[in-house]
């Protein structure tokens, strides 16, 4: 991930004539964060449904967790297996604390218990982190491994902090506000939520600017290098790694408030495989990459698992999708399309792209009829009744419906290898393989 | 008590190999590729699920002998398609890959063999038990295992000391450019070893579906267990593999027969109870025996990360 | 009265029973510009590893300005007043020219692991690295990201980075390697621009660059200093002249 953005936002910016570019155009091309938050702001009015609201909640939680994610694996290499610990954990002491609110009335503004959340983060972070970062690659994987199995294990051990087995409920309306306001309402804990991840981008998008930002770039890219010039690697990493469980923590305290309870799910494999989902799906190689993929996992999460049974094996197609062809993730497509229409590149190839894009559709479109006919194949009651596969009434046991999606997703891979890609490429004599397609 | 120690001993002895069985595929794909299969448990299972359904048309001594070879297959066609593509890109989207690619497997297999366990049994000719010890049986089956084992272990040590191929393959991972200078096709020997390590961990699936229940979540139940044999043992060490199988099964087996706590160690020191310390103190094993191996896995890597008999670091 | 900057005595290395070094005595004083010459496989780069801590030594001592360093991790031998260059060029192969001199300079302008204040409004880093860029003869590079820029660029700019942490005593380990005769001069002249008052301690093959910036040279053959001296006492040594032609007929 480079820091040559940060560069450029020192220096005053100049067209490509080299003529200094006025203030007002400058703002108006930051247009795209200006939506983004009208957006963010207008959202859950109209999305009003409770399931919606909910959902939203979740994303902004999960934009957190997976930027305090990418602080590892994108900013400073480190690929943590287990960062659902310093996510749940937060998430206890908060809940902990807002249990003493409820029971004693402690006289603790709502609004700030993420901070519960996030001091009870940084905390385990500093402990296990002092463990952790001893080594990089494989093993501080394997160890953040080892971490998070060894405390999901133990939480049935620890009932008065974990709450056994159905965890521990809390009350979000019981509690004093600084603002006066009732978190009943789910809509008024999405703006306090969103309200923190606002902080959160603020301050985590700030530390990347910091030295300690840099170095630990520096010490991703080249850790004997980093040492040279006088940086011990293991500090930055140590450090990078607190702050990460700090912001981790953060979005494990929202999250008690969202829901009201947590349980040792919160500090599981899963959670933990999530965030890491989301973070590489997103494309850790920038800053909103994360953001993207939070959003767009929590939101699969919630529909897919509503409209098909197969939505694991579509979550797990479409990891290993991602890493062997857009390593970059989906923001970095994106980024990358975009950069290449702005430079150009697209002329003379966008019929070309345009095709590819069918062919790449048209083989998802049969790949998910296949997997949609064999889920109900082998997973229903009575497999010969009729349903409804994308529009079409079909019976999943005659051959019809089965040779149709084969013959499609056959024909897209075969149109997309045989065809469409070696016309991208001969129209712009760039290698697809790279993701430029 | 010497009875239930003498039975915690065998069996653990017994479960150890069987994680031996299943690990050594493990530690040998990663001493040779430097990737760490995540997907390991997967292949592991998959090795039970094809040896029930072939052996419901064969039988099981052919099904013993065929699972490991399909499921040696199927991780072939990963490494040629999958594997290979991503390695291109470092160590981390390898990871990545084995772990989405667990994922997958574990999906495939609920779905195509239902969510419910497989009535995978023991094969009649060897179910019945062989001694008693102790007021305890001891089935013929697990002898089995044990023998298998063995073999499997001194196969391995032979095919990767004492003949040419090992040598190759050794000589592959530190200076593929050299041997593949010298004449050997050095992708198709990854494939290869990657191929082994995933029929391997297929005929542990083949026992130890019999021996333990064969279901969609056997992956996810096993599969940490043998991170830590590995980790324990040294990456890339067999011989490693084996004493942290043993030592890992005899700990976990014992842990559970012989209960025991801190406090009924050190009789007679009361405690005071409703703090953190109290509730380690009187912790029962059979609480513990979960936590174990992760605690034995977080120790290894902070004290000892190379392992046992591991000659290099991750 | 010029100072030890650098000593190691005794110094040995083994790997496993391979003796590497067997043995070093060398005393380096300030100011000077000392080049080490030898035979492939003589140890050069053990020995600046050791002297770097980039490896522990087997025995004996190496102390920098009469503190110890040896077994230190480089990251605190760097902070003593001692840098190095690579033989193969170790820079931050994704960042700039400008954030790689900023990256060099920030821990000896003691900016630490501060993560409350942002580097670009670091001015004193800024200026530093400015004018650091533009001995280096590297503005026009400055946005330019070093893996990108030619093999002599990122030399001169892995000297730049080298010198930039405001070390005393620099180490290079070959720094005109695979140059053509104009590239080696420039870097030689470079060098000569940059070194300043540091202590300078180079390994190189160049004979004709030893000769021509090496105050002293010590020779080392299978791990051992078989002589140090000026140029001119050790062209002359016999022992030299066997250990780099063999046996000679005169």
């Amino acid at each position: 991930m480079s820091i040559a953005s940060d560069e450029k936002l020192s220096t005053t910016p100049v067209s490509a004539k080299g003529i200094p570019v006025p203030a007002s155009n400058r703002l108006i091309a930051l247009w795209p964060w200006f939506a983004m938050i009208i957006i963010a702001l207008i959202a859950p009015l109209v999305f009003t449904s409770g399931q919606s609201i909910n959902m939203l909640n979740h994303m902004g939680i999960a934009i957190i967790f997976a930027l305090s994610y990418n602080m590892l694996l994108g900013n400073t290499g480190l690929l943590s297996f287990g960062h659902a610990v310093y996510y749940g954990l937060g998430g206890y002491v908060a809940m902990h604390m807002l249990r003493v609110m409820n029971d004693t009335g402690l006289a603790v503004p709502i609004e700030l218990l993420p901070l519960a959340g996030a001091f009870g983060g940084l905390g385990f972070g500093i402990l296990f982190g002092a463990v952790s970062t001893r080594r990089a690659g494989v093993v501080f994987a394997m160890i953040t491994l080892g971490i998070g199995a060894l405390i999901h294990s133990s939480s049935l051990m620890f009932t008065d902090f974990f709450g056994g087995e159905a965890g521990l409920f809390g009350n979000r309306v019981d509690v004093t506000s600084m603002l006066g306001v009732n978190y009943g309402d789910s809509q008024h804990v999405y703006y306090l939520i969103l309200a923190w991840v606002f902080i959160a981008i603020l301050a985590i998008y700030l530390l990347r600017k910091t030295p300690l930002g840099w170095m630990a770039n520096a010490v991703r890219d080249n850790p004997e290098r980093a040492q040279f010039v006088g940086y011990n690697p293991q500090m930055v990493r140590f450090i990078q790694f607190s702050l990460s469980a700090f912001f981790a923590g953060l979005a494990g305290g929202l999250f008690i408030i969202a829901d009201e309870i947590i349980s040792a799910e919160a500090v599981s494999a899963q959670v933990s495989g999530q965030v890491l989902l989301a973070s590489y799906l997103g494309g850790i190689g920038f800053f909103l990459g994360p953001v993207f993929g939070a959003i767009l996992v929590t939101f699969l999460a919630s529909f897919l698992s509503s409209v098909t049974d197969a939505w694991v094996l579509y979550f797990g197609l479409m990891f290993i999708g991602v890493v062997m062809f857009a390593p970059q993730g989906l923001f970095g497509i994106l980024h990358q399309q975009s950069s290449a229409i702005r430079d150009g590149h697209w002329r003379g190839s966008t019929l070309a792209r345009i095709y590819l894009l069918l062919t790449m559709l048209l083989s998802v479109f049969g790949l998910v009829c296949v997997v949609e006919l064999s889920y109900h194949y082998f997973r229903s009651w009575d497999p010969s009744a009729p349903f409804d596969l994308m529009g079409f009434t079909v019976n999943a046991t005659t051959a019809m419906p089965w040779i149709a999606s084969f013959a499609i997703l056959v024909i897209g891979i075969a149109l997309l290898t045989a065809h469409a890609r070696p016309m991208l490429r001969r129209r712009t004599g760039a290698n697809p393989d790279q993701g430029e397609h | 008590m010497l009875e239930t120690i003498v039975f915690s001993l065998i069996n653990g002895l017994l479960y150890g190999m069987l994680l031996f069985m299943m690990s050594s595929g493990l530690t040998l794909i990663f001493g040779m590729m430097g990737v760490l299969n995540f997907a390991h448990a997967s292949f592991y299972m998959l090795g039970a699920y094809f040896a029930y359904t072939v052996g419901q048309v064969t039988g099981f001594w052919i099904a013993l002998c065929l699972a490991p070879v399909l499921v040696g297959m199927v991780g072939a066609v990963v490494e040629r398609y999958g594997l290979r593509r991503v390695h291109q890109f470092g160590h981390v989207p390898e990871l990545l890959f084995t772990f989405g690619l667990a994922y997958v497997v574990d999906e495939l297999v609920s779905l195509f063999w239902g969510t419910v366990p497989v009535p995978y049994k023991m094969p009649d000719v060897l179910n019945f038990t062989l001694f008693n010890l102790y007021n305890f049986d001891y089935s013929a089956f697990k002898i089995f295992i044990l023998g298998v084992s063995v073999v499997m272990f001194v196969c391995l040590y032979i095919l990767l000391k004492k003949t040419r191929a090992g040598l190759v393959i050794q000589a592959s991972l530190s200076r593929p450019d050299m041997v593949s200078a010298l004449g050997h096709n050095v992708p198709r020997v990854f494939m290869l070893v990657f191929a082994i390590g995933c029929a391997l961990a297929g005929l542990g699936g083949v026992v130890g579906g019999i021996q333990f229940v064969t279901e969609p979540g056997m992956a996810v139940t096993m599969g940490p267990i043998v991170f830590v044999v590995v980790v324990l043992g040294g990456l890339g060490s067999v011989p490693g593999a084996l004493i942290a199988s043993i030592i890992i099964g005899v700990l976990q087996t014992l842990a559970l027969s012989v209960d025991l706590s801190l406090a009924s160690i050190f009789s007679g020191i009361e405690v005071s109870r409703d703090n953190f310390f109290s509730t380690v103190w009187y912790m029962e094993s059979i609480r513990l025996a979960p936590v174990l191996p992760f605690l034995l896995l977080v120790l290894t890597l902070i004290f000892r990360p190379r392992g046992l008999m591991g000659k290099r670091e991750a | 009265m010029t100072r030890t900057a650098l000593e190691l005595r005794g110094v040995t290395k083994n790997f496993g029973k391979s003796e590497i070094i067997r043995g070093v005595d060398l005393k380096i004083h300030e100011h000077e510009h000392h080049v080490i010459i030898g035979p492939n496989g003589a140890g050069k780069s053990t020995l600046f590893n050791l002297i770097s801590g980039r490896l522990n030594v087997s025995g004996g001592t190496i102390e920098l300005f009469g503190k110890r360093i040896h077994n230190l991790p480089p990251h605190q031998v760097n902070r003593k007043g001692l840098s190095r260059s690579f033989q193969v060029t170790n820079l931050f192969q994704n960042m700039t020219v400008m954030q790689n001199l900023r990256c060099s300079l920030l821990w000896s302008e003691g900016h630490g692991y501060a993560f409350w204040k942002t580097v670009l409004g670091q001015r004193d880093v800024t200026e530093r690295a400015q004018s650091l860029m533009e001995r280096l003869n590297l503005q026009h590079r400055a946005d330019t990201p070093a893996s990108l820029l030619t093999y002599a660029e990122q030399r001169a700019l892995e000297i730049g980075a080298t010198i930039a942490s405001g070390a005393k005593v620099i180490l290079l380990d070959e720094p005109t390697a695979g140059m053509s005769r104009s590239e080696a001069d420039d870097v030689v002249a470079l060098i000569q621009r940059m070194a300043g008052e540091c202590t300078l301690i180079l390994v190189e093959h160049d004979l004709g660059v030893v000769f021509e910036l090496a105050d002293r040279i010590s020779v080392l053959v299978y791990g051992e200093i078989i002589a140090t001296g000026k140029p001119e006492e050790v062209r002359a040594n016999a022992a030299v002249q066997e250990a780099y032609l063999g046996t000679e007929v005169h």
